[in-house]
C-alpha cells in the first residue's frame, strides 16, 4: 500500500527509534526527537516500538491513502481531519481507501507523529530508516508527489475495529478508547527540564554556574533537529579551557566560546570538543522535543541517581501501556 | 554528587558519567598516540564483551565513550537496590578493562590513499609551504612520508582524525573556515591531518584531494578507514586522480 503526498508540510521526516551502532564511524543516531510519542504512536497501531513513522515539525502535510489503512497521530496536538471531519489524536483510526489526511498547525508543541500499521517501508541504511538530514543518510523530507510505501498490516489482528468501518458509512473509524496525552504531552510554553551537571559545570565562572540554574533561556530561531541554540544570560568559563573531541550525547548542553549554550538533540555530531555544562535528563528530552524557537527554558538541578530513576519510571510506565494497547487492540 | 560520577582507582582509566545515558571512559586528556592506542584496545575489547544493554562504542583521541541503556543496568545478582545503573556498568567496563589491561593491539590494517597534492585539488599547499618554510615538493615529501594512525573518526560520517603529521607542517586552523570544502580534500589542522569524506564547511588548509570514496552508506564497510587503522598517502599526478575518479567504486 502506499500514501501519496499532497502537500509536504514544513518539515516532515521518516523516522525510526535512531541509527544506532556506527557513531564510531562517525555516523550520528538521528531517529524520533520525541522518543515516546513515536513508541506510542507506533503501540497504538500494532507496530513495534520503533518502527518507521512520519515525524512532522510545526505544520503537517496533506496525504492521500490508496489503500484502507489503520493510523495513529500523538505528540502535539495538531489539527488534523479527513474530508472536513477532524480526526482525534492518541488513538487508534481506520481510514478507507481513497481518504485525505489534512494534517495543519499546532495548538502547541513542535513535533507530531504519524505511524501507519505494519510501518513505513524505506530502505534501511546503516541499520536505521531514520532521515539523517545534515549527513543525507536514509529517506529524504516529503515533497510534493513523494510516494510513501507501507509494509503489509496484518488486517486479521483487529478484526473489531475494521469491521466498524466496513458497516458504517463515516469518513473514517476512531477506535472508542485512547491513550491519555497528560504524562506524555505537556502543553505548557514554559517549559522546565531537569539537567545534571556536565563535567565542566563547575570550571565555569561562578554567576554562570548560578545563572544556568536560577535564568530563563529562549530557544533561539535556529534551532532544530540538531540542536536548540539557547539565547539568555551570557555564560563563561573561568579561565580558557583546551580540549579534545570526545563523545556526546542526546541532551548534552554545550558551551562555545560566544556564551550562547547549545542542548544537542537527535542529530547531533557523534564528537565533539566544546566544555560539556549540563546533560538534560533523558526522562526530560521529549518535553524538549516539543519546544519551538521562541518559547522559554528553564534547567533544574537533578542529581544522576534521580535522572536514572526516573528514566527507568518512565520507561516502565511506557511498558505499562504497550500492554494495555495490546489488550485493546486484539479485543 | 561527585561520588557517584567518579570512579577510579590507580592505573585504571576514570569514568564519568555524559548524562544518565552514556559515560565516558577515560584515558588521558592530551593527543597522544600511546594513549590513542590504550583507547583503540579497551574499544575492541569491549565490542567483543558484546554486554546487552551497551549501545555504542565510540572511541575518540584519549576517551571513549559508551551509550547505554539504565534500564539493563538497573538490578543484577548482587541484590544491592541502591547502587545506579552508572554505578553498575561502571564497575562491568572496569573489571573487564583490568582483566585484560595487558593484552597488545591486534593488528591493524595499513590503507594507501593516492592524492593529488596542490594546484586546484589542494589550493592551500602553497600557504603551509610558505608557512613551514619549505618548498611545496617538501611539503608533499613530508606529508606522504609518514605513517598516519586513525585516531577517531568524528565531525561527519567517515571523517578519519589522523596522528603522525610531521611537526614541521603543525600550523594553526584557517581563520575563516570555508562553507564548502570539496569531498575527497586531504587537509591540515593544528596538529592533524583528515579528509573530508563529502563536501562539507571546514576550517583546514587544503594540500591535496583523494579520488577514493571515503564514505558511502550502500558499501559493505561504509567507512574507507577505520579507528586505529593505518593510513599512508602516496602522491599520484592529475592524469591518475582522473583515471581512479572514474573507476573509483
Amino acid at each position: 500500500m502506499s500514501i501519496e503526498v499532497l502537500k509536504p508540510g514544513l518539515l516532515s521526516t521518516l523516522q525510526d527509534g535512531g541509527r544506532h551502532g556506527s557513531q564510531h564511524l562517525g555516523v550520528g543516531c538521528a531517529g524520533a526527537m520525541d522518543a515516546n510519542a513515536l513508541r506510542l504512536a507506533n503501540y497504538l497501531v500494532g507496530n513495534q516500538a520503533n518502527a518507521v513513522a512520519l515525524e512532522i515539525t510545526l505544520q503537517g502535510p496533506r496525504l492521500r491513502f490508496e489503500t484502507p489503512a489503520l493510523i495513529a497521530l500523538t505528540g502535539a496536538n495538531i489539527e488534523a481531519s479527513v474530508d472536513q471531519s477532524p480526526v482525534p489524536l492518541w488513538r487508534p483510526i481506520v481510514l478507507r481507501a481513497g481518504s485525505e489526511l489534512v494534517l495543519g498547525g499546532m495548538h502547541s508543541g513542535a513535533r507530531s507523529y504519524l505511524a501507519v500499521a505494519g510501518g513505513f517501508d524505506v530502505a534501511s541504511v546503516l541499520g536505521s530508516g531514520s532521515a539523517d538530514i545534515n549527513a543525507a543518510l536514509g529517506s529524504r523530507s516529503l515533497q510534493v508527489g513523494t510516494r510513501l510505501d507501507c509494509k503489509p498490516q496484518h488486517r486479521d489482528r483487529y478484526q473489531r475495529l475494521w469491521s466498524t468501518l466496513d458497516a458504517g458509512a463515516e469518513k473514517y473509524r476512531a477506535a472508542s478508547w485512547w491513550i491519555d496525552p497528560a504524562p506524555w504531552f505537556d502543553a505548557d510554553p514554559n517549559i522546565v527540564v531537569h539537567t545534571l551537571r556536565g563535567a565542566h559545570f563547575a570550571q565555569l565562572d561562578i554567576e554562570s554556574q548560578r545563572a544556568f540554574f536560577a535564568y530563563e533561556f529562549r530557544i533561539g530561531s535556529e534551532s532544530n533537529r540538531v540542536g536548540y541554540r539557547l539565547q539568555g544570560p551570557n555564560l563563561q568559563l573561568a579561565a580558557p579551557l583546551e580540549l579534545i573531541s570526545e563523545g556526546l550525547s542526546i541532551g548534552t548542553v554545550q558551551l562555545p566560546p560566544s556564551g550562547n549554550a547549545i542542548v544537542l538533540m537527535a542529530e547531533h555530531p557523534t564528537t565533539g570538543g566544546y566544555p560539556r555544562i549540563g546533560h538534560v535528563a533523558s526522562a526530560d528530552l521529549a518535553k524538549l522535543a516539543q519546544a519551538r524557537p521562541g518559547q522559554t527554558l528553564r534547567f533544574v538541578e537533578i542529581d544522576l541517581t534521580e535522572a536514572q530513576k526516573s528514566y527507568l519510571a518512565q520507561q516502565m510506565e511506557i511498558e505499562r501501556l504497550r500492554l494495555a494497547i495490546a489488550d485493546r487492540l486484539h479485543d | 554528587m561527585p561520588g557517584s560520577q567518579q570512579y577510579t582507582d590507580s592505573n585504571a582509566p576514570s569514568l564519568e558519567a555524559l548524562g544518565d545515558s552514556a559515560l565516558i571512559v577515560r584515558f588521558g586528556d592530551r593527543l597522544d598516540a600511546r594513549i590513542n592506542a590504550q583507547v583503540h584496545r579497551a574499544a575492541a575489547l569491549l565490542a567483543a564483551a558484546n554486554l546487552a544493554g551497551v549501545r555504542e562504542i565510540v572511541p575518540a583521541y584519549a576517551s571513549l565513550t559508551v551509550h547505554y541503556d539504565p534500564a539493563f543496568f538497573s538490578h543484577d545478582d548482587s541484590a544491592q537496590i541502591d547502587v545506579s545503573p552508572f554505578a553498575r556498568i561502571g564497575e562491568r567496563l572496569l573489571v573487564l578493562l583490568h582483566d585484560s589491561r595487558d593484552e597488545i593491539l591486534q593488528t591493524t590494517r595499513l590503507i594507501e590513499i593516492p592524492v593529488c597534492y596542490g594546484a586546484e585539488f589542494g589550493p592551500d599547499l602553497a600557504d603551509v609551504a610558505a608557512h613551514a618554510g619549505l618548498s611545496e615538493a617538501e611539503v608533499v615529501a613530508l606529508h606522504s612520508t609518514s605513517t598516519y594512525r586513525v585516531a577517531m573518526l568524528g565531525f561527519a560520517p567517515g571523517f578519519p582524525y589522523l596522528f603522525g603529521l610531521n611537526e614541521s607542517l603543525h600550523l594553526p586552523r584557517r581563520a575563516t573556515p570555508r562553507t564548502r570544502v570539496p569531498a575527497g580534500s586531504v587537509a591540515i589542522g593544528g596538529q592533524q591531518t583528515g579528509i573530508y569524506p563529502g563536501e562539507l564547511p571546514g576550517g583546514w588548509h587544503l594540500i591535496g584531494r583523494t579520488p577514493l570514496h571515503l564514505f558511502d552508506a550502500a558499501r559493505a564497510s561504509p567507512a574507507l578507514l577505520a579507528p586505529a587503522d593505518e593510513v599512508r598517502f602516496i602522491a599520484i599526478d592529475a592524469d591518475e586522480f582522473a583515471h581512479l575518479q572514474t573507476s573509483a567504486t
